[in-house]
C-alpha cells in the first residue's frame, strides 16, 4: 500500500520535475556556464567574470538597466493608479451582467497577440495615425503630430499591456472585502479618501503587491512594446540582451546580462516587499 | 420630549416592489426599540435608510427632531453595528475603536484615553493592541458596539448582530446587550428575525411584515394581545385552527373548526358575526394539561387526546397531543413539575384552556 | 566545460528523441531551408517537389538569426542556409556551424563565373569552400524624389531640410555606408581593428549628431514600407528591392544609389554542419540555379541571381528599374562587402548601443 502510494506520488511528480529540470534548471545552468566564459581568441575561452564586470564598468549598460528599471517602476505605479479605480468599480460598484461585461472588456485585448495590440497603438499614435488626424480635424493642431517613438508612447504601451495583470489580483482581493466593512468605514465618519486609505488599500495590499510584482516583471522583461513604440528612443535592457545574442553573436555577454537582469530584478522586488512589509508567501498564497 | 428617532410615512420602492410601505414610528430617547420580522420584510431597508445608505422614496427621517435626509451617512449622528460586525481586520482593536475618533479629528492623546475608557466599560480593558482575529465572538460583539459608542451617537442601529453567534453565547449576549444599552444610556434600534431577542431586550417592538408595521407595542402586548393573525403567529408559538363562527355573544365567540371541533375564543373587540370565516390562535403554554378530566373542568375548551410525541427539551419540553375527536395535533407545553414525568407516548391526556387565551381573528384559509 | 556539454547533450538527446517520435512518421525526404523571404517561393518549391519527390520546409530569417539559430544547435536543424557571403567565414571560424561544399556535386556552368569565383574566395577557409553565390543586390537610399530630391548620399540624411522625416536601420550597413560617405574606407580597415575602431568612432559621433533628425530606426522591411508609403519618412537607407517595390505604388519613390557608392551584398548557399539531407540540398542548388527558375525567384524577391542567363527571363520592368537606379558608373561604384573578420561585430555593436542610448 505504502509502496503504491509512493509510486503514485513519483509518477505525479515526474512531469513537473522533468519540466523543471529540462526546461528551467538545465538551460539556466548552461546559460550560467556561458556567462562565465571569456572569449580570448577565436574558439578559445577562459573562465571568469569579465562579462559581469563589463556590465558594471561600461556606463551604457548600467544606465540602460537603471532606465529600464525606473521606467518599469513608473509603469507599475501608473498601472496601479489607473487599475485601482477600475478594479474597485468592477469589484464593488458594478453588479451582475455589467460586472462580467467590464471584466470581459479588460480581457478582450488579450485575445490578440501582443504584437497586434502594439500595432494597434502604432496606428493610433503615428504621425499619419488616427489621433493625429482627429486633432487636426477638430482644429486643435495645424499640422500632423508625431506621438510615437518617445517615452510617453512606450509608457502608454506598457501600461496597456500590463493592465489585466493588475486588474485581476486587485478585483480578486477587493471582492473579498466585505461591503459592510466599507459601509462601516463611512458610517463611523470616514469619507471616500479616508475609507480608501485606511480600509480599502490595507485590505487590498496583498493584491496590490502581487499585481505590482507581476506588472514590474512583465514590463522589465518586455521586448516588443518598448522596441516598437519607443522607436529610436526605446533603449530597453531586454533589447540589449537580444542584440548581444542575435546581432553581436556575443552569447557570453548576453547570458551575463540575462543573469544580471534576473538577479537585479529579484533584488528590486525583494526591496519592495521589504518596504511594504509584505512577504512573497502572503501575496502569492 | 422629542423622540431620538422619528420616521414619518417612510416609503422605499425598488423598481416596482414596495420594500417599505408608509411606515411611521417614534423611538423615545434612551429606549431599546426593535423591529422584528421575517427576512425580506423590509426591516433592513428601514435601518439602511436611517443610517443613510439608502434614500427613502418618500417620507422623512428625523433625529432629535431634525430631518437627516440631506446628511450623508458619515455625518449622521447615527452609528451602526453590522450583521457580521464589520470590524476592520486590518487594524488592531484600539485602532478599530479609535477609527471614528480619528475621523472626527480628535487628538492622539484624547483617542487613547477614550479608547481606554470604552474598553473599560465593556469589560475588556487592555486589549487595544490585540488583533481582531484573536478575539472570541462575544468579545468582537462588544468591540463592535464600543466602536460606535465611543462616538456617542444619538441612535445606535444594530442589524441582527447576534446572528453569527452560537446559541449559548447568543442567550448570554442578549442580556449583555441590554445592560450595555442601559450603561451607555443610548437609544438602540435593533432589527432581528429572532423573536426571543426582540422580546427579551426591547422596550418596544415593531412587528413588520411585507413592508408594513403589523403592530407596535411592548413585548407583553405583542404576546398577550396580538392585533393581527400575523403577529399572533409570528410572536411566540401558537396552535392555529380555522373555521366558521357558530355563535357570538359580546367578546366570546364559538367557532366550528374545519375538522369539526367546536372552540370558544375571545374576539377582543373585533367584529365577528355568525357565519364569518375565522381563525383561532392558542399558545402551547396557555394550555393546561391534566391526567384526569376533572383537572380541566374549569376551562371552556376541553379536549381529550392521546400523546403522539414527547419532545423533551428541559424547561421548554412539549408534548404533541392528538385530538381523539378530530385527529388534529395540538402543541402543548409540558410543565416540569414532576407530575407528568412518567408520561409516555400513547397515554391518554386531557387538555383545556380558557376562552380568553384563544385569540380569534376574522378571515383565514382552509 | 566538458561536464556541462555532456549534460546538455543528454537533455538535447531526450528532447530530440521525443521530437523524433513525432517526426518519424513523415517518411518522405525533407529539405529544411533557412533563408530569406522570397528566396524559396511556393511555386518553385512545388516544382522541385514534383520533380524530385523531396518535401521542402522553408524558414524565413535574416543573417543574424540564421547564425544564431545554427550556433544554438551547433549547425543542426536545417539542411541548407543562405547567409550573406561576408558572414560565413567569420562565424565559421568562431562557431564551426558550416560544412565545406563538395564542388563536384555542383553544376558550376549554371553560375556567372566571376561571381562564383569571388564568393568562393570570400568564403574559403584553407582549401574548403563554404559558400556559393545565389541572390545579390545592393543597399543604398530610398528617396521620395518629390519631397526630398536633395538626398543623394547617406550624409544628406542628416540635412535640416529632411529633419524628422528620415529613417535608417541601426545595423552595420549604416555604419559602413556613413563611413564611405564621410570619405573613409572601412573595408580597407577590416584587417586592422584599431584603425577600424577609429573609423567607427567617427561614424558613431556623426550618427549621434544626426539622431535628432531621425524619425525612428526601422527594424523590418514592412515597417519601412509603411513609413515611406504614409509619407512620414521621405528618405531612408534601404535595400534596392524595397525602393523598387515602393516605386511600383508611387512613382516618386525609388531607390537611389548613393554618390559614395551603393553597398553590394551576395546571399549564398551554405551547408549547416549537421545537415541531414546534403544530397537534397545539392539538388535544390542545381535546381534553382537553372535560368528559368532563377528568374522566378528574381520576380519574387526583386533581386537578381548569379544564375547565368537568367537575365533573359527577367521582366523588362525589373530591368528598367535596375537601370534607372544604376547608371553604368554607379554599378562600377558598388562597394561589395568583403568578409567580416571575427570580432569586428563587437566594435560595431558597442558603437550602435551608444548611438541608441544617446539623446
Amino acid at each position: 500500500m505504502r509502496a503504491e502510494a509512493r509510486l503514485g506520488f513519483i509518477l505525479l511528480l515526474t512531469p513537473l520535475l522533468l519540466w523543471l529540470t529540462l526546461l528551467i534548471i538545465i538551460p539556466h545552468i548552461d546559460m550560467f556556464l556561458i556567462s562565465i566564459r571569456e572569449r580570448v581568441a577565436v574558439r578559445t575561452y577562459e573562465t571568469g567574470f569579465a562579462n559581469y564586470l563589463t556590465f558594471f564598468t561600461e556606463p551604457l549598460y548600467l544606465v540602460t538597466f537603471m532606465r529600464t528599471a525606473l521606467m518599469s517602476v513608473l509603469a507599475t505605479v501608473m498601472t496601479l493608479i489607473i487599475a485601482f479605480p477600475v478594479s474597485y468599480y468592477i469589484a464593488k460598484i458594478a453588479k451582475g451582467r455589467l460586472q462580467s461585461a467590464l471584466f470581459l472588456l479588460c480581457l478582450v485585448p488579450f485575445w490578440v497577440s501582443e504584437l497586434v495590440r502594439t500595432f494597434g497603438w502604432m496606428i493610433l499614435l503615428r504621425e499619419t495615425g488616427i489621433f493625429s488626424n482627429l486633432l487636426q480635424f477638430v482644429g486643435i493642431v495645424d499640422g500632423p503630430v508625431e506621438m510615437l517613438y518617445n517615452d510617453t508612447a512606450m509608457m502608454v504601451g506598457l501600461i496597456y499591456t500590463s493592465m489585466l495583470f493588475m486588474v485581476v489580483p486587485l478585483v480578486t482581493t477587493l471582492e473579498s472585502l466585505d461591503d459592510s466593512v466599507i459601509e462601516a468605514g463611512y458610517d463611523l465618519g470616514g469619507n471616500a479618501i479616508t475609507v480608501t486609505r485606511e480600509i480599502v488599500i490595507p485590505h487590498a495590499t496583498p493584491g496590490i503587491v502581487s499585481g505590482c510584482i507581476v506588472v514590474f516583471m512583465l514590463s522589465l522583461g518586455n521586448y516588443l512594446t518598448p522596441t516598437m513604440l519607443g522607436g529610436k528612443e526605446s533603449l530597453w535592457f531586454t533589447e540589449l540582451i537580444y542584440s548581444q545574442f542575435i546581432v553581436r553573436f556575443n552569447w557570453e555577454l548576453g547570458a551575463a546580462f540575462g543573469f544580471l537582469l534576473l538577479g537585479l530584478s529579484s533584488f528590486i522586488v525583494w526591496i519592495a516587499l521589504r518596504l511594504t512589509g509584505q512577504t512573497l508567501e502572503k501575496t502569492m498564497g | 420630549m422629542t423622540p431620538d428617532l422619528e420616521c414619518v410615512k417612510l416609503t422605499k420602492t425598488f423598481d416596482t416592489i414596495k420594500a417599505v410601505d408608509d411606515v411611521s414610528f417614534q423611538v423615545p430617547a434612551g429606549s431599546f426599540f426593535s423591529i422584528l420580522g421575517p427576512s425580506g420584510c423590509g426591516k433592513t431597508t428601514i435601518m439602511r435608510m436611517v443610517a443613510g445608505f439608502l434614500d427613502p422614496t418618500s417620507g422623512d427621517i428625523q433625529i432629535k427632531g431634525k430631518s437627516v435626509l440631506d446628511i450623508a451617512p458619515n455625518k449622521r449622528p447615527v452609528n451602526m453595528v453590522f450583521q457580521h460586525l464589520a470590524l476592520f481586520p486590518m487594524m488592531n482593536i484600539g485602532d478599530n475603536i479609535g477609527y471614528g475618533l480619528r475621523r472626527a479629528g480628535a487628538s492622539k492623546a484624547e483617542i487613547a484615553t477614550k479608547v481606554g475608557e470604552v474598553l473599560e466599560r465593556i469589560g475588556l480593558p487592555g486589549i487595544a493592541e490585540r488583533k481582531v482575529d484573536q478575539l472570541s465572538g462575544g468579545q468582537k460583539q462588544r468591540i463592535a458596539i464600543a466602536r460606535c459608542m465611543v462616538l456617542e451617537p444619538d441612535v445606535l442601529l444594530l442589524d441582527e448582530p447576534l446572528g453569527a453567534l452560537d446559541l449559548k453565547l447568543r442567550e448570554h449576549m442578549k442580556i449583555e446587550l441590554k445592560s450595555l444599552q442601559s450603561a451607555f444610556d443610548t437609544t438602540f434600534v435593533y432589527i432581528t428575525h429572532d423573536q426571543s431577542e426582540a422580546l427579551v431586550m426591547s422596550d418596544q417592538v415593531a412587528v413588520m411584515n411585507e413592508g408594513r408595521f403589523e403592530q407596535l407595542g411592548t413585548a407583553r402586548e405583542l404576546y398577550y394581545d396580538p392585533k393581527t393573525p400575523f403577529v399572533a403567529g409570528f410572536v411566540g408559538d401558537s396552535n392555529r385552527w380555522s373555521g366558521t363562527v357558530d355563535a357570538s355573544s359580546g367578546n366570546e365567540v364559538r367557532i366550528k373548526t374545519v375538522s369539526g371541533v367546536s372552540l370558544t375564543g375571545s374576539a377582543q373587540g373585533r367584529p365577528l358575526a355568525k357565519g364569518d370565516r375565522a381563525q383561532v390562535f392558542v399558545r402551547p403554554e396557555a394550555i393546561r394539561v391534566a391526567l384526569k378530566a376533572d383537572g380541566i373542568s374549569a376551562f371552556e375548551n376541553r379536549i381529550v387526546g392521546t400523546v403522539s410525541s414527547l419532545l423533551f427539551n428541559g424547561a421548554n419540553s412539549r408534548v404533541l397531543v392528538r385530538d381523539d375527536a378530530s385527529g388534529g395535533e395540538i402543541d402543548v407545553a409540558l410543565p416540569q413539575s414532576g407530575e407528568f414525568a412518567s408520561l409516555t407516548k400513547g397515554a391518554p391526556l386531557h387538555i383545556g384552556w380558557n376562552a380568553g387565551q384563544a385569540t380569534c381573528f376574522a378571515g383565514g384559509t382552509e | 566545460m566538458k561536464r556541462y556539454t555532456n549534460k546538455l547533450k543528454l537533455s538535447l538527446t531526450v528532447a530530440a528523441l521525443s521530437v523524433a517520435g513525432f517526426a518519424g512518421t513523415a517518411s518522405a525526404e525533407t529539405l529544411r531551408i533557412l533563408t530569406w523571404g522570397g528566396y524559396a517561393p511556393d511555386s518553385v518549391v512545388d516544382m522541385f517537389t514534383a520533380e524530385t519527390g523531396i518535401d521542402v520546409e522553408v524558414t524565413k530569417s535574416n543573417n543574424e538569426e540564421m547564425i544564431a539559430k545554427l550556433r544554438a544547435t551547433g549547425g543542426g536543424g536545417f539542411d541548407l542556409a543562405q547567409p550573406s557571403q561576408d558572414r560565413i567565414s567569420g562565424p565559421q571560424a568562431e562557431f564551426d556551424i558550416y560544412k565545406p561544399i563538395d564542388m563536384s556535386k555542383i553544376d558550376t556552368s549554371l553560375f556567372v563565373a566571376s561571381m562564383l569565383d569571388a564568393t568562393k574566395s570570400n568564403t574559403m577557409i584553407g582549401s574548403d569552400v563554404y559558400g556559393l553565390p545565389h541572390v545579390w543586390g545592393t543597399s543604398g537610399l530610398v528617396v521620395d524624389t518629390a519631397k526630398a530630391g536633395g538626398v543623394k548620399d547617406y550624409l544628406d540624411l542628416c540635412g535640416s531640410d529632411v529633419a524628422g522625416k528620415v529613417s535608417y536601420r541601426l545595423k552595420r550597413p549604416t555604419l559602413i555606408g556613413f563611413a564611405f560617405a564621410m570619405g573613409m574606407d572601412p573595408f580597407a580597415a577590416y584587417g586592422d581593428a584599431a584603425a577600424y575602431k577609429g573609423i567607427i568612432d567617427k561614424v558613431e559621433a556623426k550618427l549621434i549628431e544626426c539622431k535628432s533628425g531621425v524619425k525612428t530606426y526601422w527594424g523590418g522591411g514592412d515597417e519601412l514600407m509603411g513609413l515611406m508609403r504614409s509619407g512620414e519618412v521621405v528618405a531612408s537607407m534601404a535595400w534596392d528591392t524595397g525602393g523598387w517595390k515602393l516605386n511600383a505604388d508611387n512613382a516618386d519613390i525609388t531607390f537611389v544609389a548613393p554618390a559614395s557608392g551603393a553597398l553590394g551584398w551576395i546571399d549564398t548557399f551554405a551547408l549547416p554542419r549537421k545537415t541531414k539531407a546534403e544530397d537534397a540540398a545539392y539538388k535544390w542548388i542545381n535546381f534553382v540555379m537553372q535560368p528559368k527558375i532563377a528568374a522566378m525567384i528574381t520576380a519574387e524577391a526583386g533581386n537578381f541571381t548569379s544564375s547565368l542567363g537568367a537575365d533573359d527571363f527577367a521582366s523588362a520592368e525589373l530591368k528598367a528599374r535596375f537601370q534607372g537606379s544604376f547608371p553604368p558608373a554607379d554599378v562600377d561604384n558598388i562597394k561589395w562587402y568583403p568578409t567580416v573578420p571575427a570580432g569586428l561585430e563587437a566594435i560595431e555593436g558597442a558603437a550602435l548601443d551608444r548611438v541608441k542610448a544617446a539623446k
